[in-house]
């Protein structure tokens, strides 16, 4: 049997590795990327608690967080697509556009 | 035995996700994302949730991973294979990590609440009609605004997406 923690452990792996390409990657796709990385680890956190906890909210509440992740995405990558055809550039630190 | 397959599952899908932020080309990203996937809904299954363990191929490998290697290919991602990382000192972000990471590990492992051992019980088909039972009567409202979201962001996409015409 494995024991919660090595659950909670993993989702923390996976979170700090997310954020890590959120904030240092240059690159705007993979920064989404990561972005998804990070929602995937809070998803087995909730599956986790949920299962170990014998509660179906846990994994309801992870059947909703996919489902705005894909709402998410589909916003995301068009802002994406309208950006490079505007901008010509896919590096976080060179989109200034709203810059006052 | 359990135990070996969630070290196995996890270890594959830490060292996917590592290649996921250190990959230089957006592609390899792509890929090992999507191998990460694989991996977490193994860990699904483990957790006694196989019907998450299915949506979590079909919308994460399935769709979403898809979206990403079109807008891949739409793209010209050449250029973004000189420089993998933000230019300029990392150090804040990288000690704001490290920070996080070790308070998170710390919070994990020095409480003893997180210590109960596997799943309860056996499942059965049954478990998802019940799962299907709660997401239609307790959950109705949540699951109408989300679709509702999903609807907006669909034709919020195509607006976003379609050229000027003028």
């Amino acid at each position: 049997m494995v024991p919660l923690s090595w659950y909670v452990v993993l989702g923390v792996l996976l979170f700090v590795i997310g954020a890590a390409g959120v904030l240092l990657r240059r690159n705007i796709l993979v920064v989404l990327m990561s972005l998804e990385l990070l929602l995937n680890s809070v998803n087995i956190n909730f599956i986790a608690f949920g299962a170990f906890h014998d509660d179906f909210r846990g994994r309801i509440f992870a059947i909703f967080v996919i489902a705005i992740t894909a709402a998410e995405v589909a916003i995301a990558l068009g802002i994406l697509v309208a950006l490079v055809r505007n901008k010509a550039t896919l590096k976080v630190d060179e989109v200034t556009m709203m810059k006052g | 035995m359990e135990q070996a397959f969630f070290l196995v599952f996890a270890a594959a899908a830490v060292i996917t996700a590592l290649t996921m932020v250190l990959a230089p080309n957006p592609v390899h990203s792509a890929l090992a994302l999507m191998a990460c996937f694989l991996q977490i809904s193994a860990i699904f299954v483990l957790l006694a949730a196989p019907l998450l363990a299915v949506i979590q191929i079909f919308v994460y490998v399935g769709a979403i991973m898809v979206l990403f290697v079109f807008v891949i290919m739409m793209i010209d991602v050449r250029e973004a294979v000189l420089q993998r990382f933000v230019p300029g000192g990392n150090l804040p972000a990288l000690m704001l990590l490290g920070l996080l990471g070790v308070e998170m590990l710390a919070l994990v492992l020095l409480s003893d609440r997180f210590s109960a051992l596997g799943p309860a019980g056996g499942r059965t088909a049954g478990d998802i009609r019940e799962l299907g039972t709660t997401l239609f009567a307790d959950y109705l409202l949540p699951f109408e605004v989300a679709s509702v979201i999903l609807l907006v962001a669909l034709v919020g996409a195509i607006v976003l997406a379609r050229k000027e015409a003028g």
